[in-house]
Protein backbone atom coordinates (compact mmCIF):
# COMPACT_ATOMS: atom_id res chain seq x y z
CA UNK A 1 0.00 0.00 0.00
CA UNK A 2 2.91 2.42 0.80
CA UNK A 3 3.68 3.72 -1.94
CA UNK A 4 7.46 4.84 -1.71
CA UNK A 5 7.48 7.70 -4.02
CA UNK A 6 4.07 9.47 -3.80
CA UNK A 7 3.41 12.22 -6.86
CA UNK A 8 3.56 15.37 -4.35
CA UNK A 9 7.23 13.96 -2.82
CA UNK A 10 9.36 14.17 -6.03
CA UNK A 11 13.13 13.99 -5.38
CA UNK A 12 14.71 17.48 -4.80
CA UNK A 13 11.88 18.92 -3.85
CA UNK A 14 12.53 20.92 -0.14
CA UNK A 15 9.82 19.90 2.46
CA UNK A 16 7.82 22.31 4.18
CA UNK A 17 7.55 24.66 0.97
CA UNK A 18 4.97 27.67 0.78
CA UNK A 19 4.11 26.89 -2.69
CA UNK A 20 4.88 22.95 -3.32
CA UNK A 21 5.74 22.47 -7.14
CA UNK A 22 3.53 20.83 -9.06
CA UNK A 23 4.55 16.83 -9.43
CA UNK A 24 5.97 15.80 -12.91
CA UNK A 25 3.28 12.93 -12.76
CA UNK A 26 0.70 15.39 -11.92
CA UNK A 27 1.34 17.73 -14.05
CA UNK A 28 1.20 15.61 -17.17
CA UNK A 29 -2.15 14.03 -16.02
CA UNK A 30 -3.93 17.81 -15.90
CA UNK A 31 -2.14 18.34 -19.29
CA UNK A 32 -3.69 15.63 -20.69
CA UNK A 33 -6.80 15.96 -19.11
CA UNK A 34 -7.31 19.32 -20.36
CA UNK A 35 -6.31 18.26 -23.83
CA UNK A 36 -9.15 15.19 -23.80
CA UNK A 37 -11.19 17.71 -22.68
CA UNK A 38 -10.50 20.36 -25.43
CA UNK A 39 -10.16 17.50 -27.73
CA UNK A 40 -14.01 16.52 -26.98
CA UNK A 41 -15.56 19.77 -26.26
CA UNK A 42 -14.36 20.92 -29.82
CA UNK A 43 -15.53 17.44 -31.74
CA UNK A 44 -18.86 17.91 -30.03
CA UNK A 45 -18.85 21.67 -31.60
CA UNK A 46 -17.82 20.34 -34.81
CA UNK A 47 -20.17 17.51 -35.00
CA UNK A 48 -22.85 19.85 -34.04
CA UNK A 49 -21.83 22.30 -37.38
CA UNK A 50 -21.91 19.05 -39.15
CA UNK A 51 -25.16 18.45 -38.59
CA UNK A 52 -26.55 21.45 -39.06
CA UNK A 53 -27.25 21.65 -43.13
CA UNK A 54 -25.69 24.67 -45.05
CA UNK A 55 -27.52 24.14 -48.20
CA UNK A 56 -31.78 23.55 -48.28
CA UNK A 57 -33.46 21.94 -51.41
CA UNK A 58 -36.47 23.38 -50.30
CA UNK A 59 -38.98 25.67 -52.33
CA UNK A 60 -37.58 29.35 -52.35
CA UNK A 61 -38.79 31.59 -49.79
CA UNK A 62 -38.81 34.67 -51.92
CA UNK A 63 -40.44 33.80 -55.93
CA UNK A 64 -42.94 35.89 -57.88
CA UNK A 65 -46.61 35.36 -57.96
CA UNK A 66 -48.00 37.07 -60.99
CA UNK A 67 -49.06 40.66 -61.50
CA UNK A 68 -51.56 42.73 -59.55
CA UNK A 69 -54.06 42.37 -62.02
CA UNK A 70 -54.12 38.90 -61.44
CA UNK A 71 -55.98 39.52 -57.96
CA UNK A 72 -59.33 40.91 -57.92
CA UNK A 73 -60.32 43.17 -55.68
CA UNK A 74 -61.68 41.65 -52.08
CA UNK A 75 -60.32 38.52 -52.56
CA UNK A 76 -58.32 35.99 -51.03
CA UNK A 77 -56.14 33.77 -53.53
CA UNK A 78 -54.79 30.68 -51.75
CA UNK A 79 -51.17 29.79 -53.55
CA UNK A 80 -50.82 25.74 -52.67
CA UNK A 81 -47.22 25.27 -53.95
CA UNK A 82 -45.83 28.43 -52.03
CA UNK A 83 -48.72 27.72 -49.37
CA UNK A 84 -49.76 31.30 -48.49
CA UNK A 85 -52.06 33.85 -48.91
CA UNK A 86 -52.28 36.98 -51.10
CA UNK A 87 -55.22 39.03 -50.26
CA UNK A 88 -55.95 41.66 -51.88
CA UNK A 89 -58.24 44.64 -50.65
CA UNK A 90 -59.22 48.26 -51.93
CA UNK A 91 -56.52 49.54 -49.80
CA UNK A 92 -54.00 47.27 -51.64
CA UNK A 93 -51.99 43.79 -51.37
CA UNK A 94 -50.96 42.03 -47.66
CA UNK A 95 -49.47 38.29 -48.34
CA UNK A 96 -50.50 35.95 -45.31
CA UNK A 97 -48.70 32.63 -43.84
CA UNK A 98 -51.20 29.66 -44.99
CA UNK A 99 -48.98 27.54 -42.24
CA UNK A 100 -51.76 27.36 -38.68
CA UNK A 101 -49.75 28.89 -36.19
CA UNK A 102 -51.08 25.96 -33.82
CA UNK A 103 -49.05 22.98 -34.76
CA UNK A 104 -48.20 23.62 -38.53
CA UNK A 105 -50.81 22.38 -40.77
CA UNK A 106 -52.18 24.26 -43.53
CA UNK A 107 -54.79 25.93 -43.18
CA UNK A 108 -57.77 27.01 -46.15
CA UNK A 109 -59.73 29.76 -47.46
CA UNK A 110 -63.36 28.58 -46.94
CA UNK A 111 -65.25 31.93 -49.14
CA UNK A 112 -68.47 30.90 -47.71
CA UNK A 113 -67.55 31.32 -44.14
CA UNK A 114 -65.70 34.55 -45.29
CA UNK A 115 -62.72 32.92 -42.99
CA UNK A 116 -59.53 31.04 -42.88
CA UNK A 117 -59.74 27.28 -41.26
CA UNK A 118 -57.03 25.07 -40.66
CA UNK A 119 -58.63 21.42 -41.05
CA UNK A 120 -56.40 19.79 -37.81
CA UNK A 121 -57.99 20.96 -34.75
CA UNK A 122 -59.99 23.63 -35.95
CA UNK A 123 -58.32 27.27 -35.77
CA UNK A 124 -59.84 30.12 -37.41
CA UNK A 125 -58.71 33.38 -38.60
CA UNK A 126 -59.88 36.04 -40.78
CA UNK A 127 -58.47 37.28 -43.41
CA UNK A 128 -56.62 39.96 -41.96
CA UNK A 129 -54.84 36.70 -40.46
CA UNK A 130 -56.14 37.46 -37.04
CA UNK A 131 -57.33 34.45 -35.01
CA UNK A 132 -61.51 34.05 -34.15
CA UNK A 133 -61.76 30.35 -32.85
CA UNK A 134 -59.94 27.55 -31.99
CA UNK A 135 -56.52 26.37 -30.35
CA UNK A 136 -53.64 28.53 -32.58
CA UNK A 137 -51.65 30.98 -29.75
CA UNK A 138 -51.16 33.57 -32.94
CA UNK A 139 -52.34 34.98 -35.51
CA UNK A 140 -51.41 34.34 -39.02
CA UNK A 141 -48.10 35.97 -40.04
CA UNK A 142 -47.57 38.69 -42.20
CA UNK A 143 -45.49 38.37 -44.92
CA UNK A 144 -43.10 40.78 -46.85
CA UNK A 145 -45.11 41.68 -50.27
CA UNK A 146 -43.83 43.73 -52.84
CA UNK A 147 -43.93 44.83 -56.88
CA UNK A 148 -40.40 44.07 -58.74
CA UNK A 149 -39.48 46.20 -61.49
CA UNK A 150 -41.03 44.09 -63.94
CA UNK A 151 -44.44 44.69 -62.77
CA UNK A 152 -44.82 41.23 -60.56
CA UNK A 153 -45.26 40.53 -57.06
CA UNK A 154 -42.57 39.22 -54.69
CA UNK A 155 -43.12 37.35 -51.93
CA UNK A 156 -40.45 36.65 -49.11
CA UNK A 157 -41.50 34.07 -46.64
CA UNK A 158 -38.79 34.70 -44.04
CA UNK A 159 -39.55 38.68 -43.71
CA UNK A 160 -42.92 39.12 -42.16
CA UNK A 161 -44.03 42.36 -41.84
CA UNK A 162 -46.53 44.32 -39.04
CA UNK A 163 -50.00 43.77 -39.98
CA UNK A 164 -50.82 47.51 -40.75
CA UNK A 165 -48.05 47.17 -43.55
CA UNK A 166 -49.91 47.10 -46.97
CA UNK A 167 -49.06 47.52 -50.63
CA UNK A 168 -50.75 50.26 -52.69
CA UNK A 169 -50.77 49.73 -56.46
CA UNK B 1 -31.44 -45.62 -26.36
CA UNK B 2 -30.70 -42.20 -28.27
CA UNK B 3 -30.55 -39.71 -25.12
CA UNK B 4 -27.38 -41.98 -23.91
CA UNK B 5 -25.74 -41.83 -27.52
CA UNK B 6 -26.38 -38.26 -28.14
CA UNK B 7 -24.67 -37.86 -24.18
CA UNK B 8 -22.05 -39.85 -25.30
CA UNK B 9 -21.71 -37.99 -28.60
CA UNK B 10 -21.39 -34.92 -26.48
CA UNK B 11 -19.02 -35.91 -24.31
CA UNK B 12 -16.79 -37.02 -27.14
CA UNK B 13 -16.99 -33.82 -28.42
CA UNK B 14 -15.59 -32.41 -24.84
CA UNK B 15 -12.79 -33.86 -25.05
CA UNK B 16 -12.26 -32.17 -28.75
CA UNK B 17 -9.41 -29.85 -29.26
CA UNK B 18 -11.88 -27.56 -30.54
CA UNK B 19 -14.44 -27.57 -28.02
CA UNK B 20 -11.73 -27.50 -24.75
CA UNK B 21 -10.73 -24.05 -27.22
CA UNK B 22 -14.38 -22.85 -27.14
CA UNK B 23 -15.26 -23.50 -23.66
CA UNK B 24 -12.19 -23.63 -20.73
CA UNK B 25 -14.39 -25.55 -18.11
CA UNK B 26 -15.69 -28.93 -17.91
CA UNK B 27 -19.12 -29.88 -17.66
CA UNK B 28 -21.47 -27.79 -15.58
CA UNK B 29 -22.30 -30.95 -12.79
CA UNK B 30 -21.48 -28.40 -9.79
CA UNK B 31 -22.69 -25.09 -8.01
CA UNK B 32 -18.74 -24.06 -8.66
CA UNK B 33 -18.83 -25.00 -12.45
CA UNK B 34 -22.63 -23.80 -13.09
CA UNK B 35 -21.55 -20.32 -11.66
CA UNK B 36 -18.42 -20.67 -14.08
CA UNK B 37 -20.22 -21.34 -16.92
CA UNK B 38 -22.47 -18.03 -16.62
CA UNK B 39 -19.36 -16.29 -15.15
CA UNK B 40 -17.09 -16.91 -18.17
CA UNK B 41 -19.75 -16.37 -21.61
CA UNK B 42 -19.94 -12.80 -22.60
CA UNK B 43 -23.71 -13.16 -23.07
CA UNK B 44 -24.32 -14.41 -19.83
CA UNK B 45 -22.11 -13.36 -17.52
CA UNK B 46 -24.12 -9.79 -16.24
CA UNK B 47 -27.50 -12.48 -15.67
CA UNK B 48 -27.33 -13.50 -11.55
CA UNK B 49 -26.13 -17.41 -11.25
CA UNK B 50 -28.67 -18.04 -8.96
CA UNK B 51 -31.78 -16.96 -8.75
CA UNK B 52 -35.00 -17.28 -5.71
CA UNK B 53 -37.39 -19.93 -6.87
CA UNK B 54 -39.74 -17.12 -6.00
CA UNK B 55 -38.67 -14.84 -8.24
CA UNK B 56 -39.27 -17.10 -11.39
CA UNK B 57 -42.90 -17.78 -11.18
CA UNK B 58 -45.25 -15.64 -13.04
CA UNK B 59 -46.76 -13.83 -10.45
CA UNK B 60 -43.33 -12.25 -9.23
CA UNK B 61 -43.13 -10.15 -12.76
CA UNK B 62 -45.90 -11.50 -15.02
CA UNK B 63 -42.81 -11.59 -17.13
CA UNK B 64 -43.80 -8.22 -18.55
CA UNK B 65 -39.99 -6.73 -18.82
CA UNK B 66 -39.06 -10.19 -20.67
CA UNK B 67 -41.95 -10.03 -23.25
CA UNK B 68 -40.90 -6.32 -24.35
CA UNK B 69 -37.21 -7.70 -24.24
CA UNK B 70 -38.78 -10.29 -26.66
CA UNK B 71 -40.55 -7.69 -28.41
CA UNK B 72 -37.09 -5.41 -29.47
CA UNK B 73 -35.80 -8.55 -30.54
CA UNK B 74 -38.46 -9.57 -32.94
CA UNK B 75 -38.60 -5.83 -33.67
CA UNK B 76 -34.85 -6.05 -34.48
CA UNK B 77 -34.79 -9.17 -36.82
CA UNK B 78 -38.10 -7.57 -38.54
CA UNK B 79 -36.66 -4.51 -39.22
CA UNK B 80 -33.41 -5.42 -40.62
CA UNK B 81 -35.26 -7.85 -43.00
CA UNK B 82 -37.44 -4.35 -43.75
CA UNK B 83 -34.31 -2.57 -44.59
CA UNK B 84 -33.17 -5.07 -47.48
CA UNK B 85 -36.12 -3.45 -49.23
CA UNK B 86 -36.41 0.08 -48.05
CA UNK B 87 -34.56 3.22 -49.64
CA UNK B 88 -34.60 6.49 -47.23
CA UNK B 89 -35.50 8.43 -49.98
CA UNK B 90 -38.55 10.35 -51.08
CA UNK B 91 -39.23 8.96 -54.60
CA UNK B 92 -38.76 5.61 -53.46
CA UNK B 93 -39.78 5.24 -49.60
CA UNK B 94 -43.51 5.37 -49.95
CA UNK B 95 -43.33 3.04 -53.49
CA UNK B 96 -41.03 0.43 -50.97
CA UNK B 97 -43.50 0.52 -48.55
CA UNK B 98 -46.36 -0.22 -50.89
CA UNK B 99 -44.19 -2.97 -52.53
CA UNK B 100 -43.46 -4.83 -48.89
CA UNK B 101 -47.30 -5.02 -48.21
CA UNK B 102 -48.22 -5.51 -52.32
CA UNK B 103 -45.30 -7.33 -54.06
CA UNK B 104 -42.74 -8.85 -51.64
CA UNK B 105 -42.75 -12.25 -50.60
CA UNK B 106 -44.03 -12.31 -46.78
CA UNK B 107 -43.74 -8.39 -46.80
CA UNK B 108 -47.27 -7.92 -45.32
CA UNK B 109 -46.22 -10.54 -42.68
CA UNK B 110 -43.21 -9.13 -41.72
CA UNK B 111 -44.02 -5.11 -42.08
CA UNK B 112 -46.76 -6.14 -40.07
CA UNK B 113 -44.91 -8.17 -37.64
CA UNK B 114 -42.98 -5.08 -37.27
CA UNK B 115 -45.89 -2.49 -36.73
CA UNK B 116 -47.96 -4.43 -34.22
CA UNK B 117 -45.29 -5.40 -32.66
CA UNK B 118 -43.69 -2.17 -32.37
CA UNK B 119 -47.28 -1.02 -30.94
CA UNK B 120 -47.34 -3.96 -28.69
CA UNK B 121 -43.90 -3.28 -27.13
CA UNK B 122 -45.12 0.47 -26.70
CA UNK B 123 -47.98 -1.26 -24.21
CA UNK B 124 -45.71 -3.89 -22.61
CA UNK B 125 -43.30 -0.75 -21.75
CA UNK B 126 -45.74 0.89 -20.06
CA UNK B 127 -47.64 -2.44 -18.54
CA UNK B 128 -44.27 -3.38 -17.16
CA UNK B 129 -43.86 0.38 -15.53
CA UNK B 130 -46.69 0.19 -13.80
CA UNK B 131 -46.41 -3.57 -12.54
CA UNK B 132 -42.88 -2.13 -10.98
CA UNK B 133 -44.33 1.03 -9.49
CA UNK B 134 -47.33 -0.60 -8.46
CA UNK B 135 -45.44 -3.18 -6.41
CA UNK B 136 -42.90 -0.37 -5.16
CA UNK B 137 -39.87 -1.89 -7.22
CA UNK B 138 -38.86 1.87 -7.94
CA UNK B 139 -37.66 1.82 -4.30
CA UNK B 140 -34.60 2.01 -2.47
CA UNK B 141 -32.38 -0.13 -3.08
CA UNK B 142 -33.40 -0.12 -7.17
CA UNK B 143 -33.59 3.61 -7.63
CA UNK B 144 -30.92 3.83 -10.65
CA UNK B 145 -32.34 1.00 -12.24
CA UNK B 146 -36.15 3.00 -12.33
CA UNK B 147 -34.26 5.89 -13.81
CA UNK B 148 -32.91 3.40 -16.58
CA UNK B 149 -36.21 2.36 -16.81
CA UNK B 150 -37.20 5.93 -17.87
CA UNK B 151 -34.88 5.86 -20.39
CA UNK B 152 -35.65 3.07 -21.94
CA UNK B 153 -39.19 4.21 -22.02
CA UNK B 154 -38.09 7.23 -23.76
CA UNK B 155 -36.06 5.41 -26.02
CA UNK B 156 -39.04 3.18 -26.80
CA UNK B 157 -41.24 6.51 -27.71
CA UNK B 158 -38.55 7.79 -29.52
CA UNK B 159 -38.17 4.82 -31.50
CA UNK B 160 -41.62 4.64 -32.30
CA UNK B 161 -42.10 8.27 -33.39
CA UNK B 162 -39.02 7.78 -35.83
CA UNK B 163 -40.42 5.09 -37.27
CA UNK B 164 -43.85 6.51 -37.87
CA UNK B 165 -42.28 9.02 -40.39
CA UNK B 166 -40.29 6.42 -42.53
CA UNK B 167 -43.56 4.81 -44.87
CA UNK B 168 -43.88 8.66 -45.88
CA UNK B 169 -47.84 8.18 -46.56
CA UNK B 170 -50.07 12.10 -45.72
CA UNK B 171 -50.58 10.33 -41.77
CA UNK B 172 -46.65 9.92 -41.21
CA UNK B 173 -46.09 13.50 -43.06
CA UNK B 174 -48.64 15.41 -41.03
CA UNK B 175 -47.46 13.30 -37.70
CA UNK B 176 -44.09 14.47 -37.81
CA UNK B 177 -44.94 17.81 -39.16
CA UNK B 178 -47.24 18.74 -36.27
CA UNK B 179 -44.92 16.40 -33.91
CA UNK B 180 -42.00 18.32 -34.61
CA UNK B 181 -43.61 22.11 -33.99
CA UNK B 182 -44.47 20.57 -30.50
CA UNK B 183 -40.78 20.24 -29.86
CA UNK B 184 -40.12 24.03 -31.47
CA UNK B 185 -42.37 25.76 -28.38
CA UNK B 186 -39.39 24.28 -26.22
CA UNK B 187 -38.13 27.33 -24.47
CA UNK B 188 -34.62 28.56 -26.01
CA UNK B 189 -33.99 25.39 -28.05
CA UNK B 190 -36.88 24.36 -29.26
CA UNK B 191 -36.40 25.86 -32.99
CA UNK B 192 -33.12 24.68 -33.34
CA UNK B 193 -33.80 21.24 -32.38
CA UNK B 194 -36.30 21.25 -34.73
CA UNK B 195 -33.87 22.44 -37.77
CA UNK B 196 -31.35 19.84 -36.55
CA UNK B 197 -33.65 16.95 -36.71
CA UNK B 198 -35.60 17.49 -39.74
CA UNK B 199 -32.14 19.04 -41.56
CA UNK B 200 -34.38 21.89 -42.81
CA UNK B 201 -37.95 24.10 -41.89
CA UNK B 202 -39.87 21.81 -43.48
CA UNK B 203 -40.42 17.96 -43.28
CA UNK B 204 -38.56 16.85 -46.56
CA UNK B 205 -35.88 14.54 -47.85
CA UNK B 206 -32.87 15.23 -45.25
CA UNK B 207 -35.83 14.52 -42.57
CA UNK B 208 -36.57 11.22 -43.84
CA UNK B 209 -32.77 10.40 -43.90
CA UNK B 210 -32.40 11.62 -40.91
CA UNK B 211 -35.57 9.66 -38.81
CA UNK B 212 -33.82 6.89 -40.84
CA UNK B 213 -30.71 6.69 -39.33
CA UNK B 214 -32.06 7.56 -35.76
CA UNK B 215 -34.33 4.82 -36.04
CA UNK B 216 -31.99 2.15 -37.23
CA UNK B 217 -29.27 2.81 -35.72
CA UNK B 218 -28.61 5.31 -32.80
CA UNK B 219 -32.04 4.60 -30.93
CA UNK B 220 -31.36 0.83 -31.05
CA UNK B 221 -27.65 1.15 -30.03
CA UNK B 222 -29.10 3.22 -27.43
CA UNK B 223 -32.07 0.35 -26.14
CA UNK B 224 -29.34 -2.23 -26.14
CA UNK B 225 -26.84 -0.11 -24.25
CA UNK B 226 -29.22 0.94 -21.37
CA UNK B 227 -30.87 -2.74 -21.34
CA UNK B 228 -27.54 -4.22 -20.70
CA UNK B 229 -27.69 -1.93 -17.77
CA UNK B 230 -30.84 -2.52 -16.60
CA UNK B 231 -30.43 -6.49 -16.53
CA UNK B 232 -27.10 -6.46 -15.11
CA UNK B 233 -28.13 -3.68 -12.20
CA UNK B 234 -31.52 -6.25 -11.36
CA UNK B 235 -28.59 -8.67 -9.46
CA UNK B 236 -26.60 -6.12 -7.73
CA UNK B 237 -29.59 -4.16 -6.85
CA UNK B 238 -30.71 -7.99 -4.84
CA UNK B 239 -32.60 -9.85 -7.26
CA UNK B 240 -36.86 -8.91 -8.17
CA UNK B 241 -38.78 -7.03 -6.05
CA UNK B 242 -40.91 -10.27 -5.26
CA UNK B 243 -44.77 -9.42 -3.50
CA UNK B 244 -44.83 -8.29 0.25
CA UNK B 245 -46.31 -11.94 1.21
CA UNK B 246 -44.16 -14.34 -0.96
CA UNK B 247 -41.50 -12.11 0.33
CA UNK B 248 -43.07 -12.69 4.10
CA UNK B 249 -42.64 -16.45 3.62
CA UNK B 250 -39.73 -16.42 2.12
CA UNK B 251 -37.96 -14.80 5.90
CA UNK B 252 -40.24 -17.03 8.00
CA UNK B 253 -38.40 -19.72 6.17
CA UNK B 254 -35.05 -18.56 6.16
CA UNK B 255 -35.63 -16.87 9.83
CA UNK B 256 -34.21 -20.17 12.37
Amino acid sequence: MNNPMKPSDVPGKAEGTASPAMGRRDFLNEISAAALGITGLGSAVVSVNYISPNVLFEPPARFRVGIPDDYPVNSVSFLREQQIYIVRTAEGFTALSAVCTHLGCITEWRPDDNLIACPCHGSKFNRDGIKVAGPAPRPLPHLSVQLAPDGQLVVDKLNTVPANQVLRV
Amino acid sequence: MATSSAEALLERLRETKVWKSIFRRGPARTNRTRSVAIFHNLFLHFLPVKVREKSLRARATYYLGSLTFFLFLILTVTGILLMFYYHPAVPQAYQDMKDLRFVVSNGLFLRNLHRIGAQAMVLFVFMHMFHVFYRGGYRAPRQFNWVIGVGLLLVTLFLSYTGYLLPWDQLAYWAITVGTNIISFMPWLGRITRFLLLGGRTVGENALLRFYVLHCVVLPLAAIFLVGIHFWRIQKDGGLKLREDDERKDSLHDGD
